[in-house]
């Protein structure tokens, strides 16, 4: 069911994940096989409780698996690294920080010198509009603003890696679509390798190009379905016939999920 | 008054927020609004200070009636003014008052200098928690004035028992709050710090310690008003001089009007160190979401 490429940036290789919880031991991820090729921008998509975000937090080196390994770059993860960017649901900001200082935050931790941080930080404020609050506090930005804030964040270590876990999951409708859009541009801009965690077909299939569905219980590799519209994506695309196609299967693998295996409850 | 639990931030804080948004993006999450509907119509700022005076002038005539009326053999404002302008005259109050607030404040800053990183042991490492934990959950539950007839055994009658004490009540009341901001602290934000490069240093000091500020201070503002409290009966058992003492005096010669003056004293005086300490605390957490 996966595809092996020769060097894949992310290699996920039999991983397992079990967790413990009041003394019941449930199986979040198991036999997960998956490459993501240098560049790829692939997105993971799948019920919850499929361990979607358990599998990007094991790339991410936030947690450990039980059992398997998670490659990047050919070197076994075992701790998070600036190489590796990690965009966060609930933005992450430091709330007692600017807007400069939040993007800057890695940079000192680099010991970068203070005016090529400046420099570097004034380019990804730009990158994501947002020059104007650099001397605004994250409660002064509305979710999209902090979102791309967080996103202008992760960029100024210039990862190598962008691990992004539901980065739009707490957006209206419209504030999503324009922040895919603009993702997508600084991705064909930059190329670094994507993964993309959402439970939103439409994004999924929209960003990526290729989805991989999760099935649940215990979380596992159900389908890969490769996107192939071409790039730069379009708002006429979401519209296309192709686009409907490739929705409705996504759709159909994540709606009918494969039965439940062992004892696992 | 209570700090932000940073856990809510994510989902709520877009509807709080007050300042720059774009037109058409306005997250929708109606938890924000709801208390502010529930309180009923808000008066302005300068409403409020004059119904404040208003009350207080109101009270103040209410004292002066009762106290004419001769009902339960209080002195009257006018009487207790004119005591204060004696006692302000030769010098007593400004002596007591000098010697409560240096005792209060020595425990004060004893107390939390001693109670944050205390409070950061608890929190932060569970071997802490566990060798101080029972220590502290003992103590909070005996009030530190209980203490002080052992305390006054033990370290004598002069300054240090009611520094003692004094530190005790203030200690207490940061530590938990600090231990409370520690082990709340958003793990998102760790994670977010970690993957930015971290170490476990950088994190403690560049996230742990400003995501928990608005509870130490918090801890502080309570300790505080603990210490303020304890002060004035710490003073009561035994002391040359302070407000407590002064009054401990004049009851025993019936003067009703230096009781008075001490009472509103301490009550003044425990004001503006409150108020103060509130100024600290909205000035350093600013960046913080209300809601």
């Amino acid at each position: 069911m996966t595809t092996t490429t020769q060097n894949a940036m992310i290699r996920f290789e039999n991983l397992r994940k079990e967790f413990t919880l009041t003394g019941t031991t449930f199986t979040a991820l198991d036999g997960v096989n998956l490459d993501i090729a240098d560049g790829e921008f692939v997105t993971v998509v799948g019920p919850s409780g499929c361990g979607k975000s358990t599998m990007l937090n094991a790339a991410a080196g936030l947690l450990e698996p039980t059992s398997g390994q998670v490659l990047v770059d050919d070197r076994p993860v075992n701790g998070p690294s600036p190489r590796t960017g990690v965009i966060f649901q609930q933005y992450a900001l430091f709330p007692w920080l600017t807007v400069r200082k939040n993007v800057e935050f890695g940079l000192e931790l680099k010991k970068v010198p203070a005016k090529e941080r400046r420099a570097i930080v004034d380019h990804y404020l730009e990158l994501v509009g947002l020059t104007r609050f650099a001397d605004a506090l994250p409660k002064e930005l509305s979710g999209g603003m902090k979102q791309r804030c967080a996103i202008a964040r992760a960029y100024a270590v210039n990862p190598e890696i962008l691990l992004m876990d539901e980065p739009f999951g707490a957006l209206d409708a419209l504030t999503r679509v324009h922040m895919q859009e603009q993702l997508l541009e600084t991705w064909t801009k930059e190329r670094r390798t994507v993964m993309f965690v959402t439970h939103d077909v439409d994004e999924s299939v929209f960003l990526a190009s290729r989805v991989i569905v999760m099935a649940a219980r215990p979380g596992r590799i159900h389908k890969e379905i490769t996107i192939d519209l071409p790039y730069p994506r379009t708002e006429s695309m979401r519209l296309s016939d192709e686009f409907a196609k490739l929705r409705a299967q996504v759709w159909e693998a994540v709606y009918h999920q494969p039965d439940a295996k062992g004892a696992d409850e | 008054m209570a700090p932000t639990e940073p856990s809510l931030a994510g989902t709520v804080e877009a509807a709080a927020s007050t300042g720059p948004r774009e037109p058409q993006k306005t997250p929708t999450a109606p938890v924000a609004r709801k208390s502010a509907a529930s309180s009923g119509r808000k008066l302005s700022t300068k409403a409020m200070v004059t119904i404040n005076v208003a009350s207080v002038i109101a009270g103040i005539a209410a004292w002066a009636l009762v106290s004419g009326l001769g009902l339960v053999g209080l002195p009257g404002p006018g009487e207790v003014a004119l005591r204060a302008g004696e006692l302000f005259a030769d010098g007593t109050l400004a002596e007591d008052t000098g010697a409560s607030l240096t005792r209060v404040l020595s425990g004060f800053v004893i107390g939390s200098a001693l109670a944050i990183p205390v409070g950061f042991l608890m929190g932060w490492y569970s071997i802490g928690r566990a060798i101080l934990e029972p220590y502290v959950q003992f103590f909070r539950t005996v009030p530190p004035l209980a203490l002080l007839p052992l305390v006054m055994v033990t370290m004598g009658i002069g300054e240090a028992p009611k520094i003692f004490v004094i530190f005790l009540a203030a200690f207490l009341s940061c530590v938990i709050s600090t231990y409370q901001g520690v082990v709340s602290v958003d793990k998102t934000l760790i994670n977010a710090a970690r993957v930015l490069g971290a170490n476990s240093f950088v994190i403690f000091a560049r996230v742990v310690v400003p995501a928990s500020s608005p509870f130490i201070l918090v801890g502080m503002r309570i300790g505080l008003g603990a210490g303020w409290a304890t002060v004035v009966a710490a003073e009561l058992l035994a002391a040359p001089n302070g407000l407590g003492m002064r009054m401990q005096q004049a009851q025993q010669f019936y003067d009703m009007p230096t009781i008075f003056v001490n009472v509103i004293a301490i009550g003044i005086l425990g004001l503006i160190m409150d108020r103060l300490l509130l100024m600290v605390e909205a000035r350093l957490t600013r960046w913080q979401e209300r809601r």
